[in-house]
């Protein structure tokens, strides 16, 4: 048994650690340890494999599509296919459509909302606060097609059709969703500086805003990301009320593009394209995943562990 | 609680200003329910008694929207592969992302790098994860075909096969569980260190204590992610509907899609207000169902 402390013939204490490593393990140790990784390695690898053949075949031209053996790193590399295969919908007005018709102003709403209605789940005390957000969790159980064809006919009566409103107008009146995460956050907010502040004259807005708000930047941001994520994806809502192409978002776009090369008939290019309007809208997510990844990652472990 | 048994018959001055400010507060969400929740759950079942097709008034037909359904040769096969689906992404989902969660709980190098890409792709819109493996299980010019008949093997019909399409939307639901994946990867870290070492002194192996101890000490987190991945499951739509289009041949029809054609294509709002209600009274079902296994298998760390 090496110690960390022994040296032996001028070596590091370090270096004859590591080397009893192996020792140590001993040889089921080894295997286990080398089929971990082995997996790990195998899995990451498929998993990112789509994305590779995403963005490779993005650079691609007809002739590396079509051909055999599948052409992985493709030469010549056409960097144009990204400009070309953005002007061939007005992909512009469809960020436009996604960004400032629908996710700025939904996660606005979000925000306001779901900050307002948390607070008085969490950290007011009234009757039938409990049982009431009770109901709020069961809501989350109704599957969205009961709701789909009365909502509807109600924006259709409110001539709400064809436009971001009935996306964006339920944004504001708080989602199950973000009133569990931000009320789990807020209950765990020392109720000391909530009395402090009472004592003190302050009404619970004051306390809302001063004291509250500044400390849950963290989940604020975690509210703020799932939602710009969530209308940055979404795919049924905007297909059945913003239907018309220049109310498009860049889901709908993207499959709009699919459908025109494929009805073109022409064949031609139709995967290059494709794939390079897909890495540009799939960028935006890895960007902003890389820089909130621990948000991301806790924002979801929070609702799976005090669910 | 003893207010059941003596109750003040009025509330205190700061009792009373705490209800109404917490009731203020709260009605952003209250406005919403009543308006997107209960009206919209009440018109839909007022409508599934009907025919209605927007243009003309509805019309009152009784319940005959529910009794042709058990004539609907497309309504059963929309439930069948409904159920299908229910019954095995839940399982599959939820196996795998335990599994690589506890893969990613041991003690390994860079395991938030391989966590951020085992989790990637549960974030990316739908409509990118339909395209690419439009094009990658594509039978004649996608990767995976090409390397299958490389080694000499047969090419599958990933797409284009009415029995592999559902597998194959099976397992592309597993590439994305990223999610769950992460909230057992938290769960996984909690299951007390003292209990597993304890194991560990009385001679367990790795799975004994993994069978026995890890596993029973996740179960509360493992029926909430088997819950959602049941409701989610029971309303998957956009990968079927921009993948396959329900097909082929109506083999990834599910009961969303069978609900968006009813309602926008063919304009049959009172068909798919009963269609909604079906679905809803079977995920009730289901649901309890699950709790009721659940006392089982669940431990709760609190009894």
């Amino acid at each position: 048994m090496a110690s960390t402390t022994s040296i032996r013939g001028g070596g590091s204490a370090d270096a004859v650690y590591k080397k009893s490593w192996a020792r140590r393990m001993g040889p089921t140790g080894i295997i286990m340890e080398i089929t971990k990784y082995v997996l790990l390695i195998g899995l990451a690898f498929s998993f990112m494999l789509p994305f590779y053949w995403m963005a490779s075949s993005a650079l691609k031209n007809d002739d590396q599509v079509y051909t055999y053996p599948p052409v992985w790193f493709p030469n010549p590399r056409l960097w144009n296919n990204f400009g070309e295969a953005w002007t061939i919908k007005n992909f512009n007005q469809m960020t436009f459509n996604t960004v400032v018709r629908y996710a700025i102003p939904a996660t606005f709403g979000t925000l306001l909302s779901s900050t307002l209605v948390a607070y008085g789940f969490a950290r007011v005390n009234w009757k039938g606060r409990d049982a009431l957000f009770a109901v709020v969790l069961a809501t989350m159980m109704i599957p969205f097609q009961v709701r789909l064809v009365p909502l509807f006919i109600i924006f259709k009566n409110l001539g709400w059709l064809n436009s971001y409103k009935p996306l964006v107008v339920p944004a504001f009146f708080a989602s199950p969703f973000f009133i569990f995460l931000l009320r789990q956050f807020f209950k765990t907010i020392p109720i000391e500086l909530s009395d402090a502040a009472k004592i003190d004259g302050a009404s619970e807005l004051d306390i809302l805003f001063r004291i509250i708000l500044p400390l849950s930047k963290p989940a604020l941001t975690v509210v703020a990301l799932f939602s710009l994520l969530g209308c940055w994806n979404d795919y049924l809502g905007p297909l059945i009320y913003a239907n018309k192409e220049p109310d498009w978002t860049l889901a709908l776009g993207v499959n709009g593009l699919a459908n025109t090369l494929y009805e073109s008939g022409m064949k031609t290019m139709v995967y290059p394209y494709l794939m390079a309007v897909s890495t540009i809208i799939t960028i935006p997510v890895l960007i902003a995943f890389f820089f909130a990844q621990r948000s991301f990652i806790e924002g979801i472990a929070l609702t799976g562990l005090k669910g | 609680m003893t207010a059941w048994i003596y109750r003040p018959t009025r509330l205190s001055r700061q009792e009373f200003r705490n209800q109404v400010t917490g009731i203020l507060f709260v009605m952003p969400w209250i406005l919403g329910f009543l308006t997107w929740t209960i009206i919209p759950l009440l018109s839909s079942m007022y409508y599934s008694f009907t025919r209605y097709d927007l243009l003309r008034p509805p019309v009152f037909i009784g319940i005959q929207n529910y009794t042709n359904f058990l004539t609907d040769d497309d309504f059963m096969t929309a439930a069948r592969n409904t159920i299908w689906w229910v019954l095995l992404s839940t399982p599959s989902g939820v196996i795998s992302a335990f599994l690589m969660a506890a893969l990613l709980n041991t003690k390994i190098k860079g395991r938030s790098g391989f966590r951020a890409i085992f989790f990637f792709p549960s974030i990316i819109p739908s409509i990118v994860t339909a395209t690419v493996f439009a094009y990658l299980l594509n039978i004649q010019y996608g990767a995976v075909d090409s390397v299958l008949r490389l080694l000499g093997l047969h090419a599958i019909p990933f797409l284009s096969n009415p029995d592999w399409a559902k597998p194959t939307l099976l397992l592309i639901n597993m590439w994305a569980q990223g999610g769950a994946m992460v909230i057992f990867l938290a769960t996984l870290q909690d299951v007390p260190r003292e209990l597993l070492e304890a194991a560990t002194v009385d001679g367990a192996n790795t799975l004994q204590k993994f069978w026995s101890i890890t596993i029973p000490m996740c179960s509360p987190v493992i029926l909430f992610n088997m819950l959602m991945a049941f409701i989610s499951g029971f309303q998957n739509f956009d990968l079927p509907w921009l993948l396959t289009q329900g097909g082929p041949n109506k083999a990834t029809e599910f009961i969303s899609l069978f609900l968006y054609r009813n309602a926008f294509l063919y304009l049959q709002m009172g068909k798919a207000s009963a269609l909604a209600w079906v679905l809803f009274i079977v995920i009730v079902i289901f649901t309890v169902a699950l709790f009721r296994s659940s006392a089982r298998w669940v431990y709760y760390r609190t009894e």
